[in-house]
């Protein structure tokens, strides 16, 4: 009944996960804009790509929001915290967007600094549908564990 | 020199509207040789015929059920009933006009047959008509038919050229011809109902430019008519239930002629003839001008005859295969064509794409002369105004209804564009407001449908929109109130010259800025004596105004800007250093304007190649050099050429040697095949936001990453050369092929500050695009420079089905700031064809396209996933179609590798592209020049594309003056196309390979001494010099008529391909027995092995 490390990493999780369903929809909203000739493709690039000089304003501003790599992290970051609480099913859950994340990223095109996308091939339709799909997917996932968390967190601080 | 073209505004004069035509006149060359492609697929009918059945009654009906099409046909006709046209042209009124001559007909015999004839116009007559084909071939009433074939065969030729439009006195010619055979063959079946229909029709309608094209349409209708009445009357009394049945599919008609709205409703008639068409399209989408070419010999009137009879003969098409191309090269009066004519050569034509070939037994597929790029199955009226292939073509002339069809058929659907390529006549407009659609901004074009004299329907978003007063007014024919005679509507390819609302900033002047190799490695090749010369012989010529400006930057480990401002003694050079930081030594004077500053720009010339000939740098700072290069031209916007000579090494973007050269032939999968860096990749973006666009010439030995380097130009719509093994001594050839293709790339037209946006009717959206440019959103290029040589293709796909439309268009939209510092738009629209059945769409299948896309498509497959990935996937390619061709078009299980004509050459490209320096395996290839290989196919208009893919081998010692062509008073033969196979050669012969960029004379050991002396000027074949490059200009005809072929050759293309002249010894000789695609190598499958490969994987 008391307020374990296990409580302490599910209400962490819960209130992360907000955050990344918050960059899912965004993420989702970005491709749309693009898709509807809304936006430049470079500067939706450059939004969704961190670069150094935004990174750094980032950490001051706190508006963690127009990355992706930042989203990223913070999964990680919660996965790392579920294998310190021995959350292993919670982990285990966690397991394929972490390797999928690690994927990507891997297989980014050819860039000088960190980010995932090329305003020169962004624009093909099948990668502007695949980014618009995985927004989706990753929606559908944050809000699905945003439950899961909170049942676990009522569940590990119950008992 | 285009802007020069066709002034709509002179106009000939008002009836001469179509003679606006003549800036279409070009596209009649293309079809004529198209036409020439269409005749080998002639066999195509015996699988009809074979279906066929004997019993004369039965077969109207039959044939319905027998083609596999047919069903698909019919629903397709009533749909237009239901689509949007019913608006327009009342359908009631169309109608009746149909059952008119029925009514007339049937009651007496003669009329019977009369009738059957008239059925052909109706749509619904289809059915019958591939009887009817049978019927033609019967050679009845030869004396009676005789002088009708002699007008005919006119017409016939037009229909093969119809699209040409040729000028509308012309066409009268031939017509007036046709008036005895009207006379004689009865005349009151057919002609009437047509014109009946006619009358009906008009009255929505606007009076159509179309409107000579009726009177000929009756004519030709009844001379054809006339012959099979006495031919087979028994058969005929069967036939009169199909035309019932007709009848009430001839309703269909109407519909069309809201289609033909668009080029103008007069066209009743002709709508009929496009019924037609498009039943015959549906059927058999084969372009209509094939068979022209095939049947030339066929009494027309037995064309029109045969849908009564029961199929009496094999057809002759078979005997004569190659008539119908001498016919498209001679063809005088292609304009001639009667559309009924067209309609019934549609009909026939049919069978011809989709006529079934085994691979596996014929051997000689290649046409003797070019192939050509086949004609969409579309009403007369409205491909006549068709854009030019050349400019824009579609892999699939007939459009599937939707994705799931395509996905069915396995083909790929995209186009491939030429936009900016130098026309001849082009006509211009300059008018204040330029008239667009309001929601979708599609710019009127020969397509739309005018619904009355003050509203156009938009033909890709099916808004409803206002004629602008202005545009009441006829500048052609100085006429008020007729809108659909403007030349926007009468010319699919119109130039606008663009108001101020077409400008973001002024119109940037010309300025070009060269930017030169200079280290020890590029003094040594001497590129820069070749380049500093064309330069100053052609300072002159550069395209611009007053307002022009140049510049120069040299760079080795350091940058070197040249002062060049007005006042100077000499040139002053500046030497930046700092390559980390790049700056500009001073902020004006670098670029100046040539007129004023042209001595000293070509005192620099001058002294430029002398100023480095000590140099030993071997340094090369290209990063730093782009950059200093993009701040100099980003207030501006403009072109930056860039020479190159080796691997950049020092400063930013410095690359490292990838390429192990022991690995080229043996390495499983070639790697690095993508950029190392992407500095480069931004560098353009960077350039292609400030409008900068850059070139890049690569002279080198050695390896210079240009899957690196070449992102420079990809991404900021410049070009790439690339000479390998450059050097001013040793290699000859190559520097004769840098100046030719300096002295083009100085002179030829350029666009500024350009941007192409590409709209296609809804329903359709763009996939991908391929080509040199930045692709700003889904369907908007940003294009800093546009040059008459690049080519863009692009992939579709189908989003909503489009089942309730005949014809999608495309439109391409080009808009630049011209040399002379205008703002111009160049718009060409496309229509094609919607069909809703899979034989339809192989019908329609463009194989040279098919293949050029294939190309692109597998280049990027190549740099995404892998060089055996991409080879996979065009094998699956033509296994995929062929085997969906196998199992869903045909009926009838035959052995063998089974195709359509029309795709009878597929297993050839894709093996030729398999072979192609861009994507073999297996051969010693240059990283280099694999890469620029891939580059070419992307960017390579596919006229050009082509040759690179499957070049074209030519015997030429015995070059005889038959069947030459005459082009300004040169003689120019033309020598059978061979196939590519060491079979073909012969060691007493010369043959000439054209490979695109390149040009082979291999002289076989026991060449005829008469061609030795006479055309190279030497005694025996021993005496042959090696790297002979040039043919000696002799007196004599054989070297004249050796040279003229040659040369004739040359000026197809833009660039210039060298000639290497060959012998069995010569170093070279691998290189041209590499291109012997149908044979075998080490590494690499022959032809026949290819094919049984394939058929292995379809029979699975």
């Amino acid at each position: 009944m008391a307020f374990t490390f296990a409580a302490f990493c599910y209400m962490l999780a819960l209130l992360l996960t907000a955050a990344l369903i918050f960059f899912a929809i965004w993420h989702i909203i970005a491709f749309d804009e693009l898709k509807t000739d809304y936006k430049n493709p470079i500067d939706q690039c450059n939004t969704l790509n961190p670069t150094v000089e935004k990174v750094k304003k980032i950490k001051r501003v706190k508006i963690a929001l127009k990355l992706v790599l930042p989203e990223y992290l913070i999964h990680f970051f919660f996965c790392v915290m579920f294998f310190c609480a021995a959350e292993w099913l919670t982990l285990f859950l966690n397991l394929p967007l972490l390797a999928y994340h690690v994927w990507r990223y891997m297989s980014r095109p050819v860039m000088s600094c960190p980010g995932l996308y090329d305003p020169t091939t962004i624009m093909n339709a099948d990668i502007l549908a695949y980014c618009q799909k995985e927004g989706w997917c990753k929606l559908a996932f944050y809000l699905l564990s945003f439950f899961y968390y909170l049942y676990g967190y009522v569940n590990v601080s119950s008992d | 020199m285009s802007t020069a073209g066709v002034n709509s505004q002179n106009g000939t004069g008002t009836g001469q509207t179509y003679a606006n035509g003549p800036t279409q006149a070009p596209a009649s060359l293309h079809q004529v040789p198209g036409i020439g492609s269409g005749m080998t697929h002639q066999p195509a009918y015996n699988p009809l015929q074979a279906k066929a059945p004997t019993p004369p009654g039965l077969y109207p009906y039959q044939p319905v059920p027998s083609f596999n099409s047919s069903p698909s046909a019919q629903p397709l006709l009533s749909s237009p009933l239901v689509g949007r046209p019913p608006s327009h042209t009342p359908p009631l009124s169309a109608s009746p006009g149909p059952r008119l001559p029925h009514g007339h007909a049937t009651p007496p015999p003669l009329a019977a047959a009369a009738a059957v004839s008239s059925s052909s116009y109706y749509p619904s007559s289809q059915h019958s008509m591939a009887p009817t084909w049978q019927f033609n071939t019967v050679p009845q009433l030869p004396g009676s038919v005789a002088p009708a074939n002699v007008p005919f065969r006119g017409t016939v030729g037009n229909h093969v050229n119809p699209p040409a439009s040729l000028p509308a006195a012309t066409s009268s010619a031939p017509f007036s011809s046709t008036p005895p055979p009207l006379n004689n063959p009865q005349p009151p079946g057919p002609g009437i109902p047509p014109t009946s229909m006619h009358g009906y029709t008009q009255p929505g309608l606007a009076p159509s430019p179309g409107n000579f094209m009726s009177p000929h349409t009756y004519p030709h209708g009844r001379p054809g008519f006339g012959p099979p009445p006495t031919g087979p009357p028994p058969a005929m009394k069967p036939t009169p239930p199909p035309p019932g049945a007709p009848v009430t599919s001839a309703t269909p008609p109407p519909p069309k002629a809201d289609g033909a709205l668009t080029g103008n409703g007069p066209h009743a008639p002709n709508n009929f003839n496009h019924v037609d068409n498009k039943m015959a399209g549906q059927t058999q989408p084969g372009p209509p001008n094939r068979h022209v070419g095939h049947y030339p010999s066929l009494p027309p009137g037995y064309q029109n005859t045969s849908h009564a009879g029961p199929p009496m003969h094999p057809p002759q098409p078979y005997t004569q295969p190659t008539q119908p191309y001498q016919q498209s090269l001679s063809g005088p009066g292609p304009a001639q064509l009667s559309p009924s004519l067209a309609a019934m050569s549609l009909q026939s034509s049919t069978p011809e794409a989709l006529r079934v070939v085994n691979l596996l037994q014929e051997r000689n597929l290649l046409p003797p002369t070019a192939v050509s790029a086949p004609t969409p199955c579309l009403p007369q009226d409205l491909q006549k105004i068709n854009c030019n292939p050349e400019v824009f073509r579609s892999t699939l002339t007939s459009i599937p209804q939707s994705q799931s069809l395509l996905n069915k058929a396995k083909m790929p659907l995209g186009l491939l564009l030429h936009p900016f390529k130098d026309l001849s006549q082009l006509p211009v407009v300059t008018s204040s407001t330029i008239v667009r659609c309001r929601s979708c901004r599609t710019y009127i074009n020969p397509f739309v449908s005018f619904l009355d004299q003050r509203r156009w329907k938009c033909n890709l978003c099916y808004r409803v929109n206002d004629v602008p007063e202005e545009f009441m007014y006829n500048p052609v024919s100085r006429s008020y109130g007729e809108p659909h005679k403007r030349p926007e509507v009468q010319n699919a390819t119109i130039e606008f010259i663009a108001p101020s609302e077409y400008m973001l900033r002024p119109p940037q002047p010309a300025v070009y800025l060269f930017v030169l190799d200079v280290s020890h490695n590029a003094v040594e090749t001497g590129y820069l004596t070749v380049f500093c010369q064309s330069l100053l012989e052609n300072i002159n010529a550069l395209p611009g105004d007053s307002r022009t400006k140049v510049g120069f930057i040299t760079f080795d480990s350091t940058i070197h800007f040249y002062n060049l401002q007005e006042g100077l003694s000499q040139p002053q050079m500046l030497i930046v250093s700092d390559i980390e930081e790049i700056f500009l030594p001073t902020p004006d004077s670098l670029l100046v304007n040539l007129n004023e500053c042209k001595e000293l720009v070509q005192d620099l010339l001058k002294s430029l190649p002398n100023l480095f000939l000590k140099t030993m740098e071997t340094q090369s700072a290209l990063g730093s050099a782009l950059q200093a290069a993009f701040k100099l031209l980003s207030p501006t916007g403009g072109r930056m050429s860039v020479f190159q000579t080796q691997l950049p090494n020092l400063g930013m973007g410095a690359l490292q040697s990838r390429e192990d050269p022991n690995q080229r032939a043996s390495a499983k999968d070639i790697q690095h095949l993508s950029p190392a860096t992407d500095f480069y990749k931004k560098l353009a973006l960077d350039c292609s936001g400030q409008q900068v666009a850059v070139d890049l010439f690569l002279l080198s030995a050695q390896y210079c990453d240009l899957a690196s380097l070449g992102c420079i130009s990809r991404y900021s719509a410049g070009s790439v050369y690339h000479y390998p093994s450059y050097h001013q001594q040793h290699n000859p050839a190559q520097v004769e092929r840098f100046q030719k293709d300096l002295k083009r790339y100085l002179t030829r037209k350029i666009g500024f500050e350009a941007v192409m946006r590409i709209r296609c009717t809804k329903g359709l959206s763009i996939h991908t695009f391929h080509g040199n440019f930045f692709v700003r959103s889904t369907d908007l290029l940003s294009l800093p420079n546009v040059n008459p040589d690049a080519g863009f293709a692009v992939q579709m796909s189908i989003e909503e089905n489009l089942d309730d439309m005949q014809v999608v268009s495309f439109q391409a939209a080009l808009l630049y700031t011209s040399s002379k510092g205008e703002r111009r738009i160049r718009v060409h629209t496309l229509c094609l064809p919607v069909v809703s059945s899979l034989s339809d769409i192989f019908a329609g299948a463009d194989v040279q396209a098919i293949t050029g896309l294939l190309a692109c498509m597998a280049v990027d497959r190549s740099v995404t996933a892998s060089l055996s990935d991409a080879r996979d996937a065009m094998t699956n390619a033509v296994i995929d179609s062929l085997s969906s061709y196998r199992h869903s078009v045909l009926t009838i299980q035959q052995p063998g590798l089974l195709a359509p004509a029309c795709l009878r050459l597929f297993p050839l490209y894709i093996l030729a592209l398999l072979k192609q320096r861009a994507f073999r395996t297996g051969t010693s290839t240059r990283l280099d020049d694999r890469v620029f290989a891939m580059y070419q196919l992307k960017y390579q208009p596919l006229a050009y594309s082509v040759l690179l893919i499957h070049p074209a081998l030519y015997r030429v010692d015995d070059l005889t003056d038959e069947g030459a062509l005459n082009i300004s008073e040169r003689t120019i033969p033309q020598p059978r196309l061979l196939q590519l196979s060491v079979e073909k050669l012969s060691r007493e012969g010369a043959f000439l390979m054209d490979a695109g960029t390149v040009m082979y004379l291999w002289i076989g050991r026991n060449c005829h001494s008469n061609f030795l002396t006479q055309v190279l000027g030497v005694p025996s074949c021993s005496s042959v010099p090696e790297n002979l490059y040039l043919l000696p200009e002799l007196d004599t005809a054989e070297s004249q008529r050796t040279r003229a072929f040659v040369g004739w050759l040359r000026d197809q293309r833009p660039f210039f391909p060298s000639l290497h002249i060959i012998k069995d010894e010569s170093q070279l000789k691998p290189h041209f027995m590499q291109n012997m695609i149908e044979d075998r190598t080490e590494s690499a499958l022959s032809y026949y092995e290819f094919l049984l490969h394939l058929q292995q994987q379809i029979s699975k």
